[in-house]
């Protein structure tokens, strides 16, 4: 199922440049400055990662970046809200192990 | 350290009213938004707005968000920052937010807290699941990024939001197999509930949800029909085939501010849980710190337009700006708080603040 929305009766949808980005090795598109996490969800992913302690899936939930249920790893860097981070051509978006580690 | 007379947190109906305000009476405001837009919740309201027509009733909330950004820029004496978080208020009154990823302090002489409500959750097996989202997010996702939450929705609470947003799934080409309220009654407008009756969606009152289904992410969901005293009725459980199921039972102030500032704060359900004492004129117990909008109490935007312009006007004549002219400005906004609060749709929230400001309105 095609989960980008292309007609709508009242809102019309300026996105920005198609970029890739990969998630877990995997190469995927969406548009530039858009939320990781709609990337994600437009290309079908809805698991995020696991909880720390009882490894249950998780998704977003908030979506404004209130309630930290989508923590990922950004280019390196651990727990990054992708409900609110802006994707950007190239990123390498990877699901978080645990509390994830600082370099 | 960056200096301003009045500090707006949140850029929604009630914080770019107040910052309008105040600029209005001759203070120079700041104003941040955490967002990379102004409009808070209105930006994802794609629906007609009820109110009278001094809060642009029969508009769209999106339509309205616009016309209250506009409106600053007429006032140069307004500085806007967006996408800029606000992280504490703190004991000598500095404030700090993160600017361009970087840590900033600001020194306001008056703040006004602005922040607007969070979507309350609800306990039941497996709620946890991906899938499970609230309307909030559902809304965001859709009207924002136009990405579809998935195929077929069941939707929790028919209150406003409810059913608000089953319309806008339905108006974006999803199925929404049944909206689902505890109560024996449905909360919202009876408008907004035909038009998803119409669409062939059944609203079954007096029924919850007992769990959801599904190992990685929702495949479904188990609901049970609710006696006269919100019991479950064994033997009445149904299956549900969706890989959505969006919460929409209701919103709780986003205080987390105001309790670190050391405000005093009331738990008074009908304003949505915890809520600031103040006095009529928005100053919470800490000297200073003004609240507007749905942080001091769920209403609706027409009530988070007017509650901010008064607490604009309110901080701008405390600094000494706008003479007599200010007076009858703040008169005049009380005037309009009391008629949108007035009739049988004002009931829930006139007796919650009777509870939080007793009968002459003076600080709990
Ligand atoms: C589905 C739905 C339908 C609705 N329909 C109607 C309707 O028909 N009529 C009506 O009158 N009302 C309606 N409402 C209610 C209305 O949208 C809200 O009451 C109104 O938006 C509240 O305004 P506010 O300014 O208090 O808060 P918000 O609009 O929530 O704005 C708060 C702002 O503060 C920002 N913020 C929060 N924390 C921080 C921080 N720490 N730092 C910086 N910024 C921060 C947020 O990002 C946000 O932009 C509806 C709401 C929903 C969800
Ligand atoms: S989904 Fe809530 S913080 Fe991202």
């Amino acid at each position: 199922m095609e989960m980008r929305i292309t007609e709508h009766p009242i809102v019309q949808f300026n996105r920005g440049l198609k970029v890739k980005f990969t998630f877990d090795g995997r190469e995927l598109e969406g548009y530039e400055g858009e939320p990781i996490a709609a990337a994600l969800h437009a290309a079908g992913v809805k698991i995020l990662g696991h909880s720390p302690r009882h490894h249950r899936p998780r998704g977003f939930y908030c979506a404004i970046g209130n309630c930290s249920s989508c923590l990922m790893v950004v280019n390196g860097e651990p727990n990054v809200r992708v409900c609110v981070e802006k994707l950007q051509e190239g990123m390498i978006v990877e699901t978080q192990q645990g509390k994830g580690v600082i370099k | 350290m960056t200096q301003t007379e009045i500090l707006v947190i949140g850029g929604g109906p009630a914080g770019l009213r107040a910052a309008a305000a105040a600029a209005e009476l001759g203070a120079q405001v700041l104003l941040i938004e955490e967002m990379d837009w102004l409009g808070g919740q209105l930006v994802k309201q794609t629906h007609k707005f009820f109110g009278s027509k001094e809060q642009y009733a029969s508009r769209r909330g999106i339509d309205i968000a616009r016309v209250l950004a506009e409106e600053l820029d007429n006032h140069d004496r307004v500085t806007v920052w967006t996408g800029a978080p606000v992280l504490g208020i703190y004991e000598d009154g500095v404030v700090t937010a993160q600017k361009d990823n970087r840590h900033v302090k600001i020194r306001p002489r008056r703040i006004i807290v602005a922040t607007g409500a969070a979507e309350k959750v609800l306990p039941f097996p497996n709620n946890d699941l991906p899938g499970i989202y609230g309307a909030g997010a559902v809304q965001t996702l859709m009207n924002l990024h136009g990405v579809l939450p998935g195929r077929r929705v069941l939707m929790v609470g028919a209150g406003n939001i409810g059913l608000i947003v089953s319309y806008q799934l339905l108006q974006a080409g999803v199925e929404v197999a049944a909206v689902i309220e505890g109560a024996p009654r449905i909360g919202g407008y009876l408008v907004h509930a035909s038009k998803i009756r119409r669409a062939g969606v059944p609203i079954l009152t007096r029924y919850t949800i007992k769990e959801a289904l599904g190992r990685d992410m929702v495949t479904g969901a188990v609901i049970q029909q609710l006696d006269d005293h919100w019991q479950p009725v064994p033997g009445t459980e149904q299956t549900l085939e969706v890989d959505v199921i969006c919460l929409a039972v209701g919103l709780t102030p986003l205080a987390d501010l105001l309790w670190q500032a050391g405000c005093e704060m009331r738990f008074i359900p009908e304003l949505g849980g915890h809520v600031p004492c103040r006095n009529h004129l928005l100053e919470t117990t800490r000297p200073g710190i003004y609240v507007a909008g749905d942080v001091s109490g769920v209403e609706e935007a027409s009530a988070a337009m007017v509650e901010g312009r008064l607490a604009g006007l309110a901080a701008a004549r405390s600094l000494g700006y706008g003479g007599p002219e200010a007076e009858s400005c703040i008169e005049n906004a009380l005037e309009q708080l009391h008629g949108l609060r007035s009739g049988p749709a004002g009931d829930k929230i006139r007796s919650g603040l009777k509870k939080l400001l007793g009968e002459e309105g003076a600080v709990c």
